[in-house]
């Protein structure tokens, strides 16, 4: 396929799961605020922090508030990865590539957007946010359900795959990492700890699967579970075993060997995370974990762009 | 909705003989409007409109940089056309067709239509689409425009004129095709009983024309669309067109000429393309041979082409006929090469740079239409009776500074079809653009886009200047009076556990 075809579908998978990522951060506090005990302060610094966006967000807004984080994260059009701009990105690039993908993905693709900048988006974000969120996060499971459905399983679509489990593996980690802001490095009090942790779990849509393998909420399993798992369809592990299988569709290499930068970094990040244990990783800081397998997506995602987007492809069979 | 009030004025309307007196054709659709609960109109109008954005069928207006796009408004009452008359119109674009190429083949080899003096040479290197680089281009089969869009007209007396040839690259197929879409679904009982021509296999046919014309050397010929991007007006449409045809969107930055052939660049590498469909002007095509500051062409690409490497649909240089000078020629042209009379008249035109024509549009400027040679898209025209004293003055003085470039038409007074306004009906002008293909066989899609003036009165049809569309219903004879039986063979029934 066409290498700017190839660029756009691999970012529209990436911005439509960017855009479900953004709702659920934002749903972990929702979640949070139904649950925190009476006279506790809503925390919405965290979330920004999280993002990784906070001196673009202090360079425009004076105070961390309800309002100000989710017109920033939701709305904001100078924030590149509000959840407008992921979705006006997602259509640019489809509006690219309405020959690759489906009718069906179009459509839906366009009237989330049209849903997301239309005028009451705001009010709506505001007087029924958690409806609003929930909305979006639909927006983005059922894009992907469509993705699966109506497009053949061929390049194109390997490349929508593979943007979209980088990115979710991406962002699965910033969710397990808010737990880190809110508790502002330190250890949050028993009762206050296990409210945090089931609202982060839940954003992760992790709740119900982790309650029926582990049961009791132990700071080890969930990152076990966020992290490590082989059967949680959403654990950073999970994610980049679909990663890597969508890259090695598109270059024919066995997985397990490579040939080209891409299928390196993305390997080793992925058999790490094969054989690490959470005993560990909370020994080595899990914030500082995190960190680092975030840097090592961005090191795969660019050499893939090498590989695959430049306008003169490297990478030939 | 009660067609009681319908008030024809004094034109030819193609739904109404009289008023309260349908055509034989629109009763079957006049009798369905006025069962329709009140209000039943408008909210399908609301639906079909809501149905256009949510696909995403717009169109890019220049010079606004908000949004952007636009819905390009669409009205759901169609035209109609029976056989009898679609038969005629058929016979007479086929007729221009094949003699518009024969033209573009001649004036640009022997030019045997001057030597002979059927048009003057001056015409010819006067005319600002004429490509010298085109001289001695021999396209495979012999055919330059593959693919045209013609625009009819129907005045006041009931009878068709060709307007305009559009034989650069002529947009819209694809809302003809989205249109039927949406009115297959608002009106489907009427839609089956109807018997309305199908307009559905046109993508299949464009796919069978651009592989027909593909170069000798191309065993499974490889197609793409060639396309300014994404900020272009007729985007949607070039990406509808590929997608249809199952065939690769390019843009100038996806190929590249290496070895006098045209590659695009994959993931895989290079890979070869046979056949361009190219919705890009000539002087972009190529920075090396035309504009040199084009950033939307490819380099070396009119190379590929003159060496028979690469076929470009259409050829470069049809622009030529599009001269509104050169069209004047053109049922001189038919005799002339076809023996033949002309079946579909032109409009009468009046040629400024004769002096007995010129001495006669400057005293009845208030009168007639003027249209620059060289413009479309209903820039660079003044509508005589619609107009002031001060821009008939403007227009005679660029007619006398330059009387090549301008042409003059008797104002028309196109015919008109009930369109839904305000909740109520009302005739608006209309005209037709039937579409062309031209590769193994001459393809007319039966019916085409018809183009609405959506403003009370007004004559100017184009997108860009607040007109609409409707979808064009082609039926056959006699009307029909009831819906078809269904399928009747013995149906399987689901499994049950």
């Amino acid at each position: 396929m066409l290498s700017r075809s190839a660029d756009a579908i691999y970012w529209i998978g990436r911005y439509m799961e960017r855009a479900e990522s953004i709702a659920r951060f934002i749903d972990v506090n929702l979640n949070l605020a139904l649950d925190l005990p009476p006279g506790t302060q809503e925390q919405w610094k965290p979330l920004v922090g999280t993002t990784g966006d906070l001196y673009r967000f202090l360079e425009r807004f004076d105070t961390t508030t309800r309002e100000t984080v989710i017109e920033f994260l939701a709305f904001d059009v100078d924030n590149a990865n509000s959840i407008y701009s992921c979705l006006r990105g997602a259509r640019e690039n489809a509006r690219a590539v309405r020959d690759v993908i489906s009718s069906d993905m179009w459509e839906h693709l366009n009237a989330t957007y049209l849903q997301v900048s239309d005028e009451g988006a705001r009010g709506r974000a505001r007087h029924s946010s958690y409806q609003f969120f929930s909305e979006v996060k639909l927006a983005g499971r059922t894009f992907e359900g469509l993705t699966d459905d109506t497009m053949s399983h061929g390049e194109s679509w390997n490349f929508c795959r593979l943007g979209r489990m980088l990115e979710r593996s991406d962002k699965i980690a910033r969710i397990l990492d808010l737990k880190h802001f809110l508790s502002n490095g330190k250890t949050s009090s028993g009762a206050l700890d296990d409210i945090e942790w089931s609202a982060v779990l839940q954003s992760a849509s992790a709740l119900e699967l982790y309650r029926k393998r582990h049961g009791r909420l132990i700071k080890e399993r969930i990152v076990e579970f966020l992290l490590l798992d082989r059967e949680f369809p959403r654990s950073v592990h999970f994610c980049l075993v679909g990663a890597e299988e969508a890259l090695h569709e598109i270059t024919g290499t066995a997985i397990g060997t490579f040939r080209i930068p891409a299928e390196q970094r993305l390997g080793q990040l992925r058999s790490e995370l094969a054989f690490a244990r959470a005993e560990e990783i909370l020994e080595q800081g899990l914030h500082e974990t995190i960190d680092a397998i975030q840097l090592k997506l961005n090191l795969a995602g660019d050499a893939i762009t090498n590989a695959f987007f430049i306008a003169a492809p490297l990478y030939s069979a | 909705m009660r067609f009681q009030d319908y008030d024809c004025e004094t034109f030819y309307d193609e739904w109404m003989a009289a008023p309260g007196k349908p055509r034989p054709e629109a009763s079957l659709l006049v009798r369905m409007l006025e069962s329709l609960p009140a209000g039943e109109l408008q909210r399908r109008q609301l639906a079909a409109e809501r149905a256009f954005l949510v696909m995403g069928i717009t169109f890019a207006v220049y010079g606004h940089r908000d949004g952007a796009e636009k819905v390009w408004p669409f009205d759901l009452l169609p035209r109609l056309v029976i056989m009898d008359e679609w038969e005629r119109i058929d016979r007479g674009l086929r007729q221009r067709i094949q003699t518009l190429n024969l033209f573009l083949n001649d004036i640009y080899h022997t030019q045997r239509i001057v030597r002979d003096g059927i048009i003057p040479e001056e015409v010819i290197r006067t005319a600002k689409s004429f490509r010298p680089e085109c001289i001695g281009l021999r396209p495979p089969a012999g055919i330059w425009a593959h693919i045209t869009g013609t625009d009819l007209v129907r005045d006041r007396d009931g009878k068709m004129y060709v307007l305009e040839d559009n034989l650069r690259c002529p947009s819209g197929v694809s809302y003809v095709l989205e249109n039927r879409q949406v009115m297959k679904r608002t009106f489907p009982q009427v839609f089956q009983a109807s018997r309305v021509l199908p307009v559905d296999d046109y993508p299949s046919r464009l796919l069978d024309t651009l592989q027909f014309v593909a170069p000798m050397s191309a065993r499974n010929p490889r197609v793409a669309v060639l396309t300014p991007g994404v900020f272009n007006s007729a985007y949607f449409e070039h990406s509808f067109l590929a997608r249809q045809m199952g065939v690769e969107l390019v843009e100038g930055r996806d190929l590249h000429v290496d070895g006098g052939r045209v590659f695009m660049r994959t993931t895989r590498g290079l890979e070869r393309v046979d056949v361009i469909y190219r919705r890009i002007d000539d002087d972009f095509l190529d920075p090396r041979v035309f504009r040199p500051d084009s950033m939307l062409g490819v380099p070396g690409l009119m190379k590929a082409y003159m060496e028979g490497k690469v076929t470009l649909v259409n050829a470069p240089g049809t622009g030529v006929a599009d001269d509104k000078v050169v069209y004047a020629y053109v049922p001189k042209m038919i005799k002339y090469y076809l023996g033949e009379e002309p079946i579909l008249p032109n409009v009468p035109t009046y040629l400024c740079w004769e002096k007995k024509d010129l001495d006669y549009v400057l005293e009845h400027l208030d009168q007639l239409v003027v249209k620059s040679a060289n413009e479309s898209g209903g820039y660079g025209m003044l509508i005589g009776p619609h107009s002031t004293k001060e821009q008939q003055g403007e227009f005679a003085d660029k007619i006398k500074a330059a009387p090549r470039n301008y042409i003059a038409q008797p104002t028309l007074g196109l015919s008109r079809v009930p369109t839904l306004v305000d909740g109520k009906l009302e005739g608006r002008h209309v005209d037709l653009r039937p579409y062309i293909l031209y590769g193994r066989e001459i393809y007319v899609q039966p019916g085409g886009l018809t183009r609405v003036a959506l403003k009370k009165g007004s004559l100017v049809v184009n997108s860009s200047q607040g007109g609409g569309s409707k979808d064009t219903w082609v039926l056959p004879a006699p009307p029909p009076q009831a819906v078809d039986g269904l399928d009747v063979r013995t149906p399987i029934t689901m499994g049950a556990q």
